[in-house]
């Protein structure tokens, strides 16, 4: 009952910043106790992420990524499921990625290589999420053991993938060989100087568009197509969705085709886009940190972009911090566990005050103006 | 002083400006009212008027912002259900609040047990239940499972539960729902013998004709106030209504001959079993023609769903076959919900919340569910959102859904409109045949009215509707013939006309009476 009076800038504005807030909050007494002035501590994760194009370029460019990696988990999300698989679909993703761009590099213009490479992700990431979407659909294996077992599963066969076959001969690491430059996705400093404006390089290239654009076509495809429809009224109603004809195992199947794609996106970022080679372990955790994503953006585009800004800030400030103090490189873990914690598994704590808050005091505000009528 | 004493002999119960509010909703407005000790005190109201915070708030589970509450006399804080219960109130929730795998006994004494072991608390119990039972006709099979008793013996086990704990009020929030008209009686004189030994009973119930029935005086609400406090020996079913809608309000409904065309569904030994291995539909044939509307009674749960999702595309078919509007539905050839909207059937579930509406959406995207493929709603890649929108605003007009707000979550309208809503997308689709059910289930009797009277129209444009009610007296005012189940078959046949209380409240029972049986082989010779 009383959600429903509660605006929207409460529940997508106030409430959120809270929580960050609270685990800001929370984030300070870590530092007190490690002797680092709180103040000082968030200097240097504001100054890193953001105080000069270099910094910008990280926040950015691990933006990207949490973006795509986010969206993995909202958009199956939103048919009331939960993919935890982000990590395995991102590593196959990039297996795609590699194999277009180790196989066409420089035999195909760049400019026909893209679209492929696209694919690639989308089909590679999609189709590793379709086995644990079938089992779930024809077997009812639940969704969030299969997928993730398959996080496993994609790190092994990447292991033996990359030792046995894709190691060039003679190297020591355990990674491809490099992608012809020609096949790589341009960095954002290389095409700003093209057109005079000068800024330190950085890891960020030209994906972080495509991020943005594939938010904008999410939220299209949610709540402007009729499989969109169809995916919202599964998530919400699952007895309704079936009465309304609504094939369930087709909109599962769907959704994480869907979701596995927009992880294997990732891949176009981090490999196509930075690493250009298939590294052991590139995904790193961000597919796991694309659920935090999802849960503190709310399940929606415009939240994620939003969602994804403040893991990337949190990542490259903490590695910031880590220079500056030489605390542990997992102070960034910390930090991201914190906004976690707080924005996920605690957003009731402070949901509650805030909407009673809120109650409290519009129902003061129209009892004065209601005192107000009956003297009049 | 000596008025206070009057009163503790003479009110069990006593609410004096109780209020509450939810945030902007004022729920209960200066609620006062007064049960007399020993009397079966009805409250009546419309869905949403207040009753069950009414309840709620004398049960503890929720604290009046303003007013008292006394028992006995005696002003009283009832900060919790735990309060409330020491204080002699006991309640029967609509919903029963059993576990299924335990036995009758083991129910009673959940939450109440007395000692470190169950026994000694078990065989306290027998005893004490065996009295109980004895002076109120409260008879319980107390060893057996719970969920291998009827409905009427978990409720007696639920009233039970209530008097063990010491009730000396007892409130049963609609009681009637779920149980065959005999099964009602018989807990009408549980209530009286509850009664005459001293127990206040406070019965809440829509059903107008149930509180003629069983009540000594009835307290009216209508959006969250008292609107009128009767004795029910001087007022009328209509006289009820009229209080409980604010307006005078038909009644029954007035019905013209029905004129029966071509059968547009046919149903063949139809069969259907379960996940659990439990036969649900045992060898169903029926058939419905063009502009008639064939009611199927029975106690809820006795297969009725069951056809109903079966003819509606969203249980798949066992055995049997069904003709649907010239389409063949069976095992070989079977077909989804979507696949059996485009063979002309409209279907309105039993249950708007679980299956009508998705209650997140907006009311526009409510109003294409089950049609939001259909090419008049889509363009190639999007939704035509505004022709959707615009649509639905023009149907809202048209039924009268109010708010008129096609932005409105479907979760944020009254029952009734909700209903509306439901009834609205289906018609509007102009289907050859409708199933329907519960079409009025939850929903105020102001809108009960109008959408009797839209089913009747439906019917004399041509329709073959098919009625899931248990709702006797809907199934009797809206059918032309009755079909009564049982136990996931089809215990007979009553025309309208011959479609008396008792006769059904028999079937439903799965008994025929003799006359029944006399027609029944009258018209197969």
């Amino acid at each position: 009952m009383s959600q429903q009076r509660i605006p929207a800038w409460i529940t997508v504005g106030v409430i959120p910043l809270a929580n960050v807030a609270m685990s800001a909050l929370a984030a300070a007494l870590v530092f007190w106790y490690l002797n680092i002035n709180p103040l000082d501590a968030l200097q240097a994760m504001v100054y890193g992420a953001f105080g000069s194009s270099y910094g910008w370029g990280y926040t950015l460019y691990y933006m990207t990524s949490y973006i795509f990696t986010g969206l993995a988990v909202a958009v199956v999300f939103q048919a009331g499921m939960f993919n935890i698989g982000g990590e395995g679909q991102a590593y196959i993703g990039a297996l795609g990625v590699g194999l277009v761009c180790l196989g066409l590099g420089g035999h195909v213009p760049f400019i026909v290589l893209l679209p492929i490479s696209i694919i690639a992700a989308f089909v590679f990431g999609g189709l590793w999420a379709l086995i644990p979407a079938w089992l779930q659909a024809k077997r009812g294996s639940h969704i969030v053991i299969t997928t993730i077992m398959f996080n496993f599963i994609a790190a092994s066969l990447m292991n033996y993938l990359l030792i046995n076959f894709m190691k060039p001969a003679g190297t020591m690491s355990v990674e491809s060989a490099v992608f012809d430059p020609s096949s790589w996705i341009p960095k954002m400093h290389e095409v700003l100087a093209l057109i005079g404006i000068s800024i330190d390089r950085s890891p960020l290239n030209l994906s972080m568009f495509w991020a943005l654009f594939v938010a904008f076509a999410v939220w299209f495809f949610l709540w402007r197509t009729r499989w969109g429809y169809e995916v919202r009224a599964m998530g919400s109603n699952a007895s309704g969705a079936q009465y309304g004809g609504i094939s369930i195992p087709g909109t599962v199947i769907m959704i994480m085709i869907i979701g596995g794609g927009l992880a294997g996106f990732m891949a176009l970022n981090v490999v196509q886009g930075e690493a250009h080679q298939i590294k052991l372990n590139l995904v790193n955790q961000m597919g796991f940190t694309g659920i935090a994503v999802a849960l503190m953006g709310r399940n929606h585009p415009v939240g994620i972009v939003i969602a994804s800004l403040l893991f990337g800030f949190l990542t490259q400030g903490g590695s910031e911090l880590q220079f500056e103090y030489s605390v542990d490189a997992r102070i960034v873990v910390v930090l991201q566990g914190l906004v976690i914690l707080f924005s996920g598994a605690l957003q009731n704590m402070m949901k509650h005050p805030i909407e009673r808050l809120y109650l409290r005091l519009s129902s003061n505000r129209r009892k004065t103006s209601e005192e107000f009528a009956a003297e009049a | 002083m000596t008025a206070q004493t009057h009163s503790a002999a003479e009110y069990a119960l006593e609410l004096r400006g109780i209020d509450k509010h939810f945030g902007a909703v004022h729920a209960n407005k200066n609620i006062d009212l007064k049960v007399e000790k020993g009397t079966i005190h009805g409250i009546v109201g419309e869905n949403g008027a207040g009753k069950s915070t009414l309840m709620s708030i004398i049960y503890g589970f929720y604290e009046a912002d303003q007013g008292d509450i006394a028992i006995d006399g005696q002003v009283l804080k009832i900060k919790d259900s735990k309060t409330a219960i020491a204080s002699g109130i006991g309640m029967v929730h609509q919903h029963f609040m059993l576990i299924q795998n335990f036995t009758a006994l083991e129910n009673v004494v959940l939450g109440a047990e007395s000692g470190e072991l169950i026994d000694d608390s078990l065989d306290k119990a027998r005893t004490e239940l065996n009295r109980l039972s004895d002076e109120f006709g409260l008879s319980v099979p107390l060893d057996q499972p719970v969920e291998e008793l009827s409905v009427g013996f978990q409720q007696r086990i639920e009233i039970l539960k209530a008097l063990y704990r010491g009730a000396r009020i007892l409130i049963l929030d609609e009681p009637t729902g779920v149980l065959t008209p005999q099964e009602t009686e018989h807990l009408f004189k549980v209530l009286d013998s509850l009664k005459a030994q001293g127990t206040t009973v406070i019965l809440i119930t829509h059903k107008l004709r149930e509180i003629l029935a069983a009540t000594d005086n009835v307290s009216v609400m209508r959006r969250g106030e008292m609107v009128a406090h009767v004795k029910t020996a001087e007022t009328t079913q209509e006289d009820l209504a009229e209080l409980m809608v604010g307006r005078k309000v038909l009644l029954r409904v007035d019905k013209g001959d029905s004129a029966p065309g071509d059968v547009k569904l046919s149903v063949r030994n139809l069969s259907m079993t379960d996940s659990a291995g439990v036969k649900r539909l045992d060898n169903v044939s029926l058939d419905v023609r063009a502009g008639e509307i064939v009611g199927i009674a029975g106690v809820s749960g006795n297969g009725q769903s069951e056809l109903l999702e079966t003819l509606a595309g969203i249980t798949p078919v066992d055995s049997g076959t069904i003709d649907l509007n010239g389409h063949t539905l069976d095992a070989q050839h079977p077909m989804n919900p979507s696949q059996v909207r485009k063979a002309g059937i409209g279907h309105i579930p039993e249950d708007r919340h679980r299956m009508g509406l998705i209650n997140t959406f907006s009311a526009y995207e409510a109003f294409v569910l089950g049609y939001h493929r259909n090419h008049e709603y889509n363009g190639a890649l999007q939704m035509k959102q505004g022709a959707i929108i615009e649509d639905c605003k023009e149907k809202m007009e048209r039924w009268d859904v109010r708010p008129q707000d096609p932005y409105l979550k479907t979760a944020n309208f009254s029952g009734g409109n909700q209903q509306k809503l439901v009834i609205a997308r289906e018609i509007e689709q102009n289907p050859d045949v409708l199933l329907i059910g519960q079409p009025t289930r939850g929903v105020d009797i102001g809108a009960i009215e109008s959408i009797h009277k839209r089913i009747l129209e439906m019917r004399d444009a041509g329709k073959a509707i098919l009625l899931v009610s248990v709702e006797l007296d809907e199934i009797r005012s809206l059918s032309d013939r009755i079909l009564v189940m049982f136990d996931g078959t089809i215990v007979g046949e009553v025309p309208a006309d011959k479609a008396d209380e008792r006769t059904l409240g028999l079937m439903m029972a799965n008994i025929v009476p003799d006359e029944i049986k006399a027609l029944q082989a009258e018209e197969s010779a």
